[in-house]
């Protein structure tokens, strides 16, 4: 019967050749493209001592920014655990006392901030609905580890340093979340 | 009397306004930031329902000169209206909007009234996405009117619904407005001093953040509790409410409102900041949500509540 959709291979049973049987130039064939690649490029990366460049959009783990004074941007609005897929963050709420303007923005700050690493799905979408240029994901990498506590991110381990060194630069990726790129 | 509005038309009763009559339809109900049907003569004030009307009445047919507050106008035999199919109308309530948006912080994602705020609603449909005032808005100071209400006076739009609230629900009122103009600001002049049996109503009748529930600041966000309908028996009040849970817990404790986000009867302060603990509470039904608020998007339809089982066994032992 002919086949409705007409896509199917009709297989041919023709006899091979003498060259062909003899096998030999097909061997040689193959043994001269092994010989091209041996003198070409390596594109192995000797890993944990070479490291390749990510590109522009790459989604690596999260930082918590601080402003330029050294404030927390993070507000606690839940947002981002609003507006993950992966229900992985969760927050809790505290307010400010005063004496503690130079450590956070707002009078809102969030005391207990987690990710979970392992139910993140690396999407974005928490940078894309922060409210206050306080969640980035960066071009850093969630190590591996031995066991699944380890793998919840707390806040103290997502908060960027107050110092210029400690800082985690960002401004790649805001620049192209900003302009629709990413 | 028959008034038409947006080419709907409805019968309604002598005095009714234009708001009630475009409620009573259902559909294209124009916002309201200072009218509340429970509070005598409110309304007038925010300008965000104001409507066109094209002919003033079928005994005389002029149309009006200018745009009128729904709240306020009454209707009249064979009156057409123009709420949404006015682009005279959207313009207006555009700029409105505007202006209430001057002063206002847009500190959502600090307020505990964002998921459930008018305001946010209103400048979410017809306000701009960026502000056009360069200038310093005006900033109040915090201060402490009682120890059960918050209050931002930042965030108010000066609708008096907590003023009307207070005279018309409670014999003394020890709040009201001070000062003139933009100066102006709700407060009580001597700090701590709201401490009435029903002033925790206040709460519920803010169309913004301005007055807030201490027990609950900070605590969640709207969107991730999940309300649902209670009753007790309150010597004081209907004991009528709605709970707000996260998991087991009942963070806040509300009236219920109804479709226009007005409290259908008013609660008191006993029932709102003291009783938090579910066996309090005799638990009826999950709240009804439109389901184009973010309260929504926390409410499994599938999921059975948890807290049901205890709930069933709680009549029978009473």
């Amino acid at each position: 019967m002919q086949s409705l959709t007409n896509r199917s291979k009709i297989v041919s049973n023709k006899t091979m050749t003498w060259s062909e049987r003899i096998y030999l130039p097909a061997i040689l064939a193959g043994l001269k493209i092994t010989l091209v690649h041996f003198f070409k490029k390596k594109v192995t990366l000797q890993y944990p001592e070479q490291t390749k460049d990510h590109g522009p959009y790459f989604r690596g783990r999260h930082v918590l920014k601080r402003d330029d004074q050294g404030r927390e941007n993070c507000t606690a609005c839940g947002l981002c655990a609003l507006s993950c897929p992966a229900e992985a963050i969760t927050m809790i709420a505290a307010e400010r006392k005063p004496g503690e303007e130079h450590l956070f923005r707002e009078e809102k700050y969030a005391i207990e901030y987690e990710i979970n690493m392992l139910r993140c799905i690396f999407c974005g979408f928490c940078e894309e609905a922060c409210p206050k240029d306080a969640i980035y994901l960066t071009e850093m990498i969630p190590t591996a580890d031995y066991t699944r506590k380890k793998f919840v991110y707390t806040k103290d381990m997502l908060l960027e340093g107050i110092e210029p060194k400690d800082r985690i630069d960002i401004s790649k990726r805001r620049k192209g979340i900003r302009e629709g790129a990413m | 009397m028959k008034v038409t509005i947006d080419d709907i038309s409805i019968d309604v009763p002598p005095g009714t306004t234009i708001l009630e009559a475009a409620r009573m339809i259902g559909e294209n109900v124009p916002p309201t930031m200072c009218y509340y049907s429970k509070l005598e003569g409110s309304g007038g004030k925010c300008r965000s329902c104001l409507v066109k009307v094209t002919k003033g009445s079928e005994k005389d047919p002029r149309p009006m000169p200018k745009l009128v507050a729904s709240c306020r106008t009454n209707v009249m035999d064979g009156m057409e209206v123009k709420n949404t199919t006015s682009p005279e109308v959207l313009q207006a309530r555009k700029s409105v909007t505007e202006f209430l948006l001057i002063n206002h912080p847009i500190d959502c994602p600090v307020c505990d009234q964002a998921g459930e705020c008018d305001l946010q609603d209103l400048s979410y449909e017809h306000g701009l996405s960026k502000s056009r005032y360069d200038f310093k808005k005006r900033i109040f100071d915090l201060i402490d009117i009682g120890e059960n209400i918050q209050m931002h006076m930042t965030r108010c739009i000066m609708c008096y619904r907590c003023v009307m609230v207070a005279d018309q629900l409670t014999p003394e009122r020890v709040h009201g407005v001070l000062n003139r103009g933009e100066a102006s600001e709700i407060s009580t002049y001597i700090q701590k001093a709201i401490d009435n049996e029903f002033s925790g109503n206040m709460i519920d009748v803010c169309p913004v953040g301005a007055l807030t529930d201490k027990t609950f600041r900070f605590k969640s966000r709207v969107w991730f509790t999940k309300p649902v309908y209670a009753h007790r028996d309150c010597k004081t009040c209907s004991g009528k409410v709605t709970l707000w849970y996260q998991g087991a817990e009942v963070l806040r404790v509300t009236g219920r409102k109804n479709k226009w986000h007005e409290v259908e009867e008013f609660i008191c302060n006993d029932c709102r900041f003291h009783k938090k603990n579910t066996e309090d509470w005799v638990i009826e039904s999950a709240a009804t949500i439109s389901r184009h608020s973010v309260i929504s998007q926390n409410l499994n339809v599938y999921e059975k509540p948890v807290i049901h089982k205890k709930l069933q066994e709680k009549p029978k032992s009473e």
